[in-house]
C-alpha cells in the first residue's frame, strides 16, 4: 500500500496500477455526482452540501443560492487535482506541491463521504468487522471492495496527511 | 380627537455594545460530530481555517468528537455563513445559528 512521504518540499508517493485505477475511479464518480443529476435529496449530496440552517429551509435554500455555485466547483477542482496528478493506466510517481496536496486531501475526504454514506459507517463502527462479516457473506461482492477502497482511501489521506504536517 | 396624549418619550442613553448591531455579535458556525472524517484531519483544518493553535485546534476536535459538536467561530451572521461554506469545502459538516 502507498504513503505518501516529503520529499524536497513535495510530497510524493508511487502507486500500483491497481491504485492509479482505484483513484481515479473514485475521483471521476466524485466528479460525476456533482454534475449529472446533482440531486439534494441524494443522502451523499446531501452530507457534502449540509443544510446550514436545519431548522429554516427558506435560510438554507439562501445560503445555497449564494455558495452552492463556488462549492461545487471547488469540489470538482480538488478532485479534478487527484485526476491531473495520476499516472495514464499504469503505476508510477505522484508528486505535489503544498497547493496540490491540500486538494488532494479535501478530495479524498469527498470520497470517503460519499462512500461512508453509502456503506453507512456510523460512529464506531468497526471497519475490519464489516469487512470480515461482507468477505463471510460473499467474498467477490461489491461491498467488500467498496469497503477496502473506503479503508484504503483513508490510509491514503492519513498517510498525506502525516507528510504535510512534518 | 379625543384620548390620551402620546407618553412623554425620556432618551435613554445608549451603551456602547449597543453600537454593534444585534446581528453582528449574535452567530455561531456548530461543526457536528461525524464517524468519517478523521480526527487529524479536523484538527488540520481547523488550524488551517481559524489560524487556531495545535492545542485550541485539538480540543475543538475532541469536543466535537465528545460532544458531538462544537462552537468553532462566533460572530456576525455573514462571517459564520461565511466560515460555514469554507468548512463544507473541506467536507466538514458545519451548521450556523444564534449563539
Amino acid at each position: 500500500m502507498s504513503m505518501f512521504h516529503r520529499q524536497a518540499g513535495r510530497y510524493v508517493a508511487v502507486f500500483a496500477v491497481d491504485e492509479v485505477r482505484v483513484l481515479r475511479k473514485v475521483a471521476t464518480e466524485v466528479v460525476g455526482l456533482l454534475t449529472d443529476g446533482f440531486d439534494h435529496t441524494d443522502p451523499v449530496v446531501g452530507r457534502l452540501f449540509p443544510a446550514v440552517y436545519p431548522q429554516d429551509a427558506p435560510g438554507t435554500a439562501e445560503f445555497r443560492r449564494y455558495t452552492e455555485g463556488d462549492l461545487k466547483t471547488a469540489k470538482i477542482d480538488q478532485a479534478g487535482a487527484i485526476l491531473a496528478a495520476l499516472p495514464d493506466d499504469a503505476g508510477g510517481e505522484v508528486r505535489l506541491d503544498a497547493e496540490a496536496a491540500e486538494a488532494w486531501l479535501r478530495a479524498l475526504n469527498d470520497a470517503r463521504l460519499a462512500m461512508g454514506v453509502r456503506l453507512e459507517i456510523k460512529d464506531g463502527t468497526d471497519l475490519g468487522e464489516e469487512l470480515d462479516d461482507a468477505v463471510a457473506e460473499d467474498p467477490g461482492s461489491s461491498r467488500v471492495f467498496q469497503l477496502s477502497v473506503y479503508a484504503y482511501l483513508g490510509y491514503l489521506q492519513e498517510s498525506l496527511l502525516n507528510a504535510l504536517i512534518d | 380627537m379625543g384620548g390620551m396624549a402620546a407618553p412623554q418619550v425620556v432618551p435613554v442613553e445608549t451603551p456602547d455594545t449597543d453600537e454593534v448591531p444585534a446581528s453582528d455579535r449574535q452567530w455561531v458556525t456548530i461543526v457536528w460530530d461525524d464517524p468519517v472524517n478523521l480526527m487529524t484531519y479536523v484538527t488540520w483544518v481547523f488550524q488551517k481555517l481559524f489560524g487556531y493553535s495545535r492545542e485550541r485546534a485539538e480540543q475543538l476536535m475532541l469536543d466535537v468528537h465528545q460532544k458531538g459538536r462544537a462552537v468553532v467561530s462566533t460572530g456576525a451572521r455573514e462571517r459564520m455563513e461565511h466560515d460555514a461554506s469554507q468548512l463544507h469545502a473541506y467536507g466538514l459538516w458545519a451548521t450556523v445559528d444564534r449563539s
